[in-house]
């Protein structure tokens, strides 16, 4: 876009451009120059990002107040779709869904993951090796792995179903085909799968949790539990909010995984908000109304966020 | 107790050693499970109790799979949408951190916060715009629309100036003095500095991309197109009663990933520790 501009002013005056006094050039221009380049950094990625990414999130609100469906343009509608919303079962089921994996996914996520980076904090032998297996799930694609743990879970030959037959008689959950149990095998590959990345967000956490805080308290004659209920957390505090978010986000926003696996049955069973708007948009074309579900869960996103940022920020004063 | 505090610690550490190892391999199982199916015969999958070494071992799996698939296709596709993404992403991604790490200029904060805000919003909230944008450019159906989704993320573009923000401005202060420009400064001394961050943005493109599900899966309906992901998913649908099949696909759809991510394993995880550390 601009090229860049040669002189010896310009190099000189960049090194330090606050607290040098101009030299032949007047500081305007320079500071004129220097914004012009640092744009130009930018620029090739932020066009990319403002196009595909910052420009569909501001439409989508538009869209929203539209019906607007294959056969025509959009048309002007108002509220209307959030108010079909409000009385539209499958959104209520989707909604009550994305709820009942994010309550589960969440805890039980970060409780494992958490638990592992500990166990590999012991450096123990092999630890690296188990590191690399941890995290290997969190890298192969869904498609693979959802099609071995639905055979994993097989109710009547599976391998899972056969070891607990080891212990109970009968009454063997049906897992991916049974109403009850589709959201709890969801929910267990999902916290299979993600645990690896948390685990090495702890691990990098607890680099920085000081020895010597540790040496102290055991001296002072704190356990194993009491040190990492009053050492190890506090000082992991920034990590575990930006695990909680991380998490958070990724479970409300749960899709690739439940389409390949459940494809959101048996019948609604597993329907989540994410899979509302494919199916809404890309199965039925009613582009405004799936849009309206979009902004949903868009909000839920952002508050979320919004909310554990104030939180923590409260937390830290 | 504490009269034995070496026998009760040694103990412990017997304790944490078994943990480990069943973790292990209860994490492992899906892709044992995975290989071993793979070598069987079709109706040897489902057995009670479970067969844990295929007898005989079916390595005619590894043939058949090439004829009754497009895994040439598929495989092309994929590996074409993964080296322009990755490429994309690496070169815009350091460009622009320079710009954020290393330059003052007004305006530059504003623009890193509307980066940073999108972390929060699901590309699941703003898919439909997109699409209808794409549409009407004309690119859905084709490779095109792929690799425009993906190349220009944020997250090349925090690894990157996380990265740069970690070299001392000395060094590009110095080379400023020197005559160089910007420009120099970004592809003569920061781009050879950061090789190692620039290994893991390599490596966590090209893997997501490979990877990828929901993009093809919304833009690519020739089957000309499909990547390996779409094509292995449809594959299911079509054989569903062929689980050794289904197995021997879902092998070769890991493998290359496997391998890279045993690889540059390091890369990996500097990657994620890094972006990871503070937002």
């Amino acid at each position: 876009m601009t090229t860049p501009v040669v002189g010896e002013e310009r190099t000189l005056g960049f090194a330090q451009p606050d607290t040098r006094p101009p030299l032949r050039t007047p500081r305007t221009s320079l500071k004129v120059r220097n914004a012009l380049v640092g744009w130009t950094f930018i620029l090739p990625n932020f066009l990319g990002f403002a196009v595909l990414t910052l420009a569909p999130v501001l439409t989508l609100f538009y869209i929203s107040l539209t019906s607007w469906n294959i056969f025509g343009a959009a048309q002007w509608v108002g509220l209307d779709n959030f108010t079909r919303l409000v009385g539209d079962k499958s959104f209520h089921t989707a909604l009550g869904n994305t709820f009942y994996y994010a309550a589960l996914h969440i805890p039980i996520t970060i409780a494992a993951s958490l638990g592992l980076a500990l166990l590999l904090n012991q450096k123990l032998r092999g630890a690296a090796f188990f590191r690399t297996v941890a995290f290997f799930p969190y890298i192969t694609s869904i498609v693979a792995v959802a099609v071995v743990w639905n055979m994993l879970f097989s109710p009547e030959y599976g391998p899972i179903n056969q070891f607990l037959g080891l212990f109970i008689d009968g009454g063997m959950p049906g897992w991916t085909v049974s109403k009850d149990w589709a959201m709890p095998a969801v929910i267990i590959v999902g916290t299979w799968k993600d645990m690896g990345y948390y685990m090495l967000l702890f691990l990098a956490g607890l680099q920085t949790v000081p020895g010597e805080l540790h040496e102290a308290a055991r001296i002072d004659g704190a356990g194993a539990w009491q040190r990492f209920w009053n050492v190890t957390l506090p000082c992991l505090r920034p990590t575990m909010f930006f695990v909680t978010v991380m998490v958070t986000i990724q479970s409300f926003k749960v899709f690739d995984l439940i389409l390949v696996m459940t494809d959101g049955g048996p019948g609604q069973a597993t329907l989540v908000l994410s899979q509302y708007i494919y199916q809404k948009g890309f199965e039925q074309f009613e582009f405004g109304y799936a849009s309206a579900v979009a902004v949903v869960l868009f909000f839920i996103c952002i508050t979320v966020t919004v909310v554990q940022f104030l939180y923590n920020k409260r937390k830290e004063a | 107790m504490a009269a034995r505090p070496s026998a009760l610690r040694r103990s412990g550490r017997v304790l944490l050693y078994v943990v480990m190892i069943l973790a292990a391999a209860g994490i492992m199982l899906p892709f044992a499970w995975m290989v071993i199916s793979s070598l069987k015969m079709n109706n040897q999958v489902f057995t009670a109790p479970v067969q844990w070494i295929p007898d005989p071992v079916q390595w005619r799996n590894y043939l058949d799979i090439w004829v009754k698939a497009d895994m040439v296709t598929w495989v092309r596709n994929t590996l074409v949408l993964s080296v322009a993404v990755t490429v994309l992403q690496v070169l815009t991604g350091s460009f622009a951190a320079y710009g954020f790490a290393k330059m003052r200029f007004p305006g530059r904060e504003p623009l890193f916060l509307l980066y940073i805000g999108t972390i929060a919003v699901p590309w699941q909230s703003y898919m439909i715009p997109q699409f209808q944008m794409l549409s009407s450019w004309g690119l859905n159906n084709t490779l095109w629309a792929i690799m425009l989704l993906q190349a220009f993320g944020a997250f090349g573009v925090f690894l990157m100036k996380q990265y740069y923000e970690s070299i001392p401005d000395s060094l590009s202060e110095a080379a400023r003095l020197d005559g160089l420009s910007e420009y120099g400064i970004w592809w003569r001394i920061i781009m050879p500095l950061s090789v190692p961050a620039l290994a893991s943005l390599t490596i966590i493109t090209f893997v997501s991309t490979w990877n990828d599900y929901l993009g093809p899966l919304i833009y690519l309906r020739d089957r000309e197109l499909w990547t390996i992901q779409i094509g292995l998913q449809s594959f299911i649908g079509e054989y569903n009663a062929e689980h050794a099949l289904i197995m021997t696909g879902s092998v070769l759809s890991v493998l290359p990933i496997a391998l890279i991510f045993l690889l540059g394993q390091r890369y990996f995880v500097e990657g994620v520790a890094t972006t990871g550390v503070k937002g």
